[in-house]
């Protein structure tokens, strides 16, 4: 492949691309993305490529292997172009049925199609399943129908058309303007303006500058970073590419975890496919800009997402934040102006160059302009990426897309922002989402992590875990987040194990109050947002732990005892074979009763009891009922009489 | 160098541009408590005990008077209900690392710390990382580092190094605020070099 030298040429090689498409010829395009990959993609393709090979289909059908769809719950998905049948769940096995019938005959399989659990209606097409329809996927809609490997499938999709754009249009101040204009606040938890961000680096004197794409994802649950760089690398790079040419920098670097393998190599390949059609490098597209991009790899520490620990590590030194009271954006990077933006917000920058900031101001709220992807997981039906204007209702993220809480277990609340986020309550679900309306109700916008939690969820105990990690994360410089956060697990740990004491409380508050004012960097100031926020909407059940040493959620083990009732138990033996404690005292129609003593609360008898029986019960905050008498225990059944 | 002048607890004070409110306020006398400070070493921002008060443009805001500059005008308290609250719970978390070290104990009976508020464990370091710092700005030997992070985070000697430097040069226990690092030393001593431990 030569080079592309300009604009002009680009769009010829594009028509060129474009020319040998046969967009009537069926295409069977199968999310490989990490999370379908794990659920056996890998596979799929493949019997794909075997069973085409096998009925001589090479010329007839196409495969492509695209990133992640985002509807994650019901992988691996198979999207067949034109038509746009969407087949969920498949397996090795369901491989011949799609040739044979799907793609030779035109016929499509109802057991593979996507089942509307009110309705029960099968569901052929993407663009009307509950999950796809509620969405707006400006960002994150591509990856469904490109090869990340490709950079043909990027440039037939209208790629790199804003950076041929920018060249051949616009200056570096044009383009600064309309990012500014555009209003894009940063994806990646502070929601800076990008903008002004920019416009500062572009401002400072110092002439060597940077951009760097914060890809050093790390809050539990959250992927949308991954699945973007893994899905659309060449998207971030075109992104990446215009901030560089927007504040004047000519070196960027992807900072990305290690523990991203997939995402790590597709932005290799991108990078090297980018450089052969001169994309990236010296004088691009003819331009006379210079740009190059470096690969970093980070390993894997959370506290490196901040700012100045993530430029510390770049530099190679142990991952701290400075301590200093300068934005990085003026002195960064080895002492330089550096632009540091998270994938996401870079994905964004393409789309807003191409069709202009007066567009992308028409999604979303007065503060938060465009879409955001969010990562619902948790206790929700559809687990997956979801990408919605802002503004959008946590309902109906929730419940239209989300499908509701499975297992008919009730809302309890949703965690968002990642592990210093907040929880937000049911009373709030009408919220619109955006960046000042989740910090207002305690919690934050972060990444865009989203844990949905039922009624069976502890807030205490939630409270603990995201403490937990934060502790496990800190890096220990400064004195309120290392030895702050110590205490305070300590004190959430107490709690949840019924050693709660009166004043706990008021000196966890105290605590907060010291990391919030006095942290060294955002991990700290922000760490106690967990215990806040569930004590603001959920006090309740933090006064249960401490003074009643009940858990309301039937949830810490510490807390909670089961019980077997005697005139509910049926003497069906169930539990009594499966407790791996041998906890169970009873016999053929004899009623079961569980030895405390034994008990190792592990909850297996709960779930084996027979619901049309539910002798099991979970209790807390009481005494055990003492057991019946060893003689009134047996069960004599009708009609089995001795 | 440009002279600025800021008011420190009331009072005027000339700095040069470039220094911090620390060191400005020490030049002219007024006392900000600090743990991790040294006036050799780069500043570090870690204990952040010398956390002050300024008002910038009508807000007040809290600071760490160690690596925050000077500026124009800036009015600075370096007491206050709320300051002397976070100094405190700050204190209080060391104490409970190094109860008996007389630093902490002169701080605390100054700002109301109680040794007892948090459970004990004695580590007695408080990584304030004056020994790592001194050895990697002052000595160039990094004979004493860091290792891991978190609460889990505590200073090493390399043995490779340790066992040729440290003998003759020691310059950092003095510095310990809480003699935590001779007893490190020591140890390493006694258990990686034990013949040079006999000269």
């Amino acid at each position: 492949m030569s080079r592309i030298n300009s604009p002009s040429e680009l769009e010829e090689f594009r028509k060129g691309i474009l020319l040998k498409r046969d967009p009537n010829k069926p295409c069977i395009t199968l999310c490989s993305g990490s999370a379908c990959h794990a659920s056996g993609s890998g596979e799929v393709a493949a019997s794909l490529e075997a069973e085409i090979e096998k009925q001589g289909l090479r010329d007839k059908v196409d495969i492509r292997r695209t990133g992640c769809h985002g509807f994650c719950e019901r992988g691996p998905i198979i999207v067949i172009h034109p038509d746009e049948i969407c087949y969920f769940q498949i397996k090795p096995e369901d491989v011949p049925d799609i040739i044979s019938q799907t793609i030779m005959e035109k016929k499509v399989i109802e057991r593979l199609l996507y089942t509307d659990p009110v309705t029960k209606e099968k569901i052929i097409h993407e663009s009307e399943i509950p999950f796809y329809k509620n969405q707006k996927r400006l960002v994150f809609g591509s990856n469904g129908s490109i090869d990340p490997k490709s950079i043909d499938d990027y440039l037939a999709i209208g790629g790199y058309s804003a950076l041929a754009k920018a060249f051949s249009e616009m200056s570096a101040e044009a383009v600064l303007g309309e990012v500014k204009k555009s209003n894009l606040r940063g994806r990646g938890g502070g929601g800076f303006p990008a903008g002004r961000k920019w416009e500062g680096s572009r401002n400072a004197p110092e002439p060597i500058k940077y951009v760097i794409v914060n890809a050093d994802e790390g809050d539990p649950g959250a992927y949308m970073d991954r699945a973007l760089l893994e899905g659309n690398p060449h998207a971030i790079l075109e992104g990446l590419t215009l901030g560089a040419y927007a504040i004047g920098a000519h070196e960027g670097y992807i900072y990305v975890r290690q523990e991203y393998p997939l995402a790590v190599e597709n932005v290799h390949i991108a990078i090297r496919q980018a450089e052969a059609y001169g994309f990236l490098g010296k004088n691009i597209l003819g331009s006379g800009f210079d740009f190059k991009v470096i690969v970093h790899q980070g390993a894997g520490a959370f506290v490196c997402g901040e700012s100045t620990a993530l430029m510390t590590a770049l530099e190679g030194r142990a991952g701290e934040p400075r301590p200093k009271y300068v934005r990085s954006n003026i002195v960064g990077l080895w002492g330089r102006p550096s632009v540091l933006n998270n994938v996401e917000t870079w994905a964004n920058v393409p789309l807003i160059i191409n069709k202009g900031a007066d567009w992308f101001t028409q999604f979303g709220t007065e503060g938060s302009k465009g879409t955001k992807i969010f990562s619902l997981v948790g206790k929700i039906t559809n687990t997956g990426l979801v990408e919605v204007p802002m503004g959008t209702h946590l309902r109906d993220i929730i419940f239209k897309i989300g499908g509701g809480i499975p297992g008919g277990r009730k809302f309890k609340a949703v965690q968002t922002g990642g592990p210093s986020g907040g929880c937000i309550p049911e009373e709030l679900l009408d919220l619109e989402v955006g960046f000042d309306e989740l910090t207002k109700a305690g919690s934050m916008m972060g990444s865009g992590g989203m844990i949905v939690l039922d009624e069976d969820t502890c807030m205490v105990d939630v409270s603990r875990y995201f403490i937990e990690f934060l502790t496990d994360e800190s890096c220990g410089k400064c004195t309120p987040c290392r030895e702050g956060l110590r205490q305070m697990l300590k004190i959430l740990t107490n709690i949840t194990e019924g050693k709660g004491r009166e004043g706990d409380i008021e000196l966890l508050e105290a605590l907060s109050e010291t990391a919030i004012e006095a942290s060294l960097c955002a991990l700290g100031k922000s760490a106690p947002n967990p215990f806040l926020s569930t004590l603001r909407y959920f006090r309740n059940e933090y006064e249960a732990h401490i003074r009643e040493k009940r858990c309301p959620a039937l949830s810490c083990k510490e807390l909670i005892a089961y019980h077997i009732d005697p005139a509910k138990c049926q003497a069906c033996m169930i539990c009594f074979k499966k407790c791996p404690a041998e906890a169970i005292v009873g016999g053929k129609n004899k009623i079961h009763v569980v030895d405390q003593e034994k008990c190792t609360k592990c909850g297996t008898c709960f779930e084996a009891c027979p619901p049309r029986f539910s002798a099991v019960q979970k209790i807390s905050g009481e005494p055990v009922p003492s057991p019946i008498p060893e003689e009134e225990r047996m069960i004599t059944r009708k009609g089995k009489e001795k | 160098m440009s002279e600025i002048l800021l008011q420190i607890d009331g009072n005027e004070v000339k700095a040069k541009e470039g220094m911090t409110v620390l060191e400005a306020a020490q030049s002219a006398g007024i006392s900000i408590p600090t743990l991790c400070h040294h006036e050799k070493l780069e500043p570090f921002g870690g204990c952040r005990l010398c956390i002050v008060e300024v008002e910038v443009r009508g807000w007040t805001n809290l600071v760490v008077s160690c690596v925050y500059p000077v500026a124009k005008n800036l009015v600075v308290r370096t007491r206050s209900e709320k300051v002397d609250r976070i100094r405190k719970m700050i204190l209080e978390l060391l104490l409970a690392h190094a109860p008996d070290a007389f630093e902490l104990q002169v701080l605390a009976k100054e700002y109301g710390a109680d040794k007892n508020r948090f459970e004990k464990e004695a580590s007695f370091c408080i990584h304030c990382g004056l020994c790592v710092r001194y050895c990697a700005e002052v000595k160039k030997q990094n004979a004493v580092g860091f290792v891991d992070r978190g609460i889990r985070k505590e200073i090493s000697f390399i043995p490779e190094i340790a066992s040729r430097e440290c003998w003759n040069c020691k310059e950092c226990f003095p510095l310990c605020p809480t003699s935590y690092l001779q007893a490190a030393y020591v140890l390493t001593e006694a258990l990686v070099f034990p013949s040079s431990a006999k000269t």
